[in-house]
């Protein structure tokens, strides 16, 4: 759960960003570190393998200026997207507050994507947390793949893979241009706070 | 991993940490939580908002460590530092949920600040017992 601190009224909150090797997680954090360098308190740090790959996380944390009092900041985690890095996913998972699960729209990963959602359910379940229960926010992401003509996995077809137990809000975006990257995470910021004020009432 | 603190023991962990900060010349102290969040922090302005990704990374690091700890048999590593030409940093372990930063410079002996830190860990742990 967040770290709440009731006598400095300071909200932290963890935000993970899920899915699978090279869907575009680190991204996300790059495109709203350009965009908010000024709102966020540090440096994006990357913990990268020489091929640019993440090896352990990437951090940013940010701040959202005051929520009903108090000064929250937001602390935005990726996983390392890779099947080997499994014990740094699970590590990073520690004390999550909400999940943005970043979909690789491209046809070809369509297996990736289902195993790290099934992995996401069991990493959770680890923590004794339901994913059902979870703040989540699912990101589909090289939409703008389609005008070189690639081919991509249609909405519905990903909808019904990854979202049709939880139904929860999804956008379609692309990380690398910007679009939808701000909203998907002013959704899991809102989704998270709800459910934050929730369990403090 | 939820964990609560009332607002006297909030306080008396803040003083203890405060104290050690200041008897110690620490750069920067603080006491976070496992998932790298920061309960309380004291620093001599240079660290300013970095301290954040501090945190993040400390409590990552820690958790790596006992991974490792695990593959050589161990149960756990409880405490490491780094050595730096000016600045070092210490981590202990305080209980399954917090962890103890210290961040200082030559001028402070690592032998004399295990020791008191071992002492205001003993002190932090008894304030969260009541």
């Amino acid at each position: 759960m967040a770290f709440i601190n009731v006598r400095e009224k300071l909200i932290q909150i963890k935000i993970v960003y899920y899915g699978p090797g090279r869907g575009g997680k680190t991204t996300n954090l790059e495109y709203i570190y350009s965009k908010y360098t000024n709102r966020a308190k540090t440096q994006l740090v990357s913990i990268k393998t020489h091929g640019d790959r993440t090896l352990f996380f990437d951090f940013l944390p940010f701040d959202m200026g005051k929520i009903a009092g108090y000064d929250t900041v937001i602390q935005l985690y990726t996983v390392p997207g890779q099947v080997k890095y499994e014990a740094t996913r699970r590590l990073v998972l520690k004390g999550v507050d909400g999940i943005v699960f970043v979909a690789d729209s491209i046809k070809e990963k369509e297996e990736d994507n289902i195993f790290s959602y099934n992995n996401l359910k069991e990493n959770l379940e680890l923590y004794s947390k339901d994913i059902k229960n979870m703040p989540l926010v699912f990101q589909y992401n090289k939409r703008d793949l389609a005008s070189l003509g690639i081919p991509l996995l249609s909405v519905k077809t990903l909808e019904s893979q990854l979202n049709s137990e939880l139904k929860a809000p999804y956008f379609e975006a692309s990380a690398l241009k910007g679009i939808n990257v701000v909203n998907t995470l002013k959704k899991i910021v809102v989704l998270t706070m709800n459910v934050l004020q929730r369990e403090l009432e | 991993m939820d964990y609560r603190l009332s607002p006297s023991q909030y306080h008396a962990i803040e003083k203890i940490v405060q104290e050690y900060f200041s008897e110690l010349g620490l750069h920067c102290v603080a006491l976070i939580d496992m998932a790298g969040n920061i309960v309380v922090e004291f620093n001599n302005g240079n660290l300013r908002n970095d301290i954040y990704a501090l945190a993040a990374l400390a409590a990552g690091n820690f958790a790596a460590v006992n991974e490792m700890a695990k593959i050589v048999g161990e149960k756990e590593f409880s405490l490491f530092f780094h050595k730096g030409e000016r600045e070092s940093i210490h981590f202990t372990k305080i209980d399954e949920y917090f962890l103890l930063i210290s961040v200082f410079g030559p001028e402070t002996s690592l032998g004399f600040l295990r020791l008191r830190a071992n002492e205001v860990i003993k002190q932090i742990e008894e304030c969260m017992e009541k």
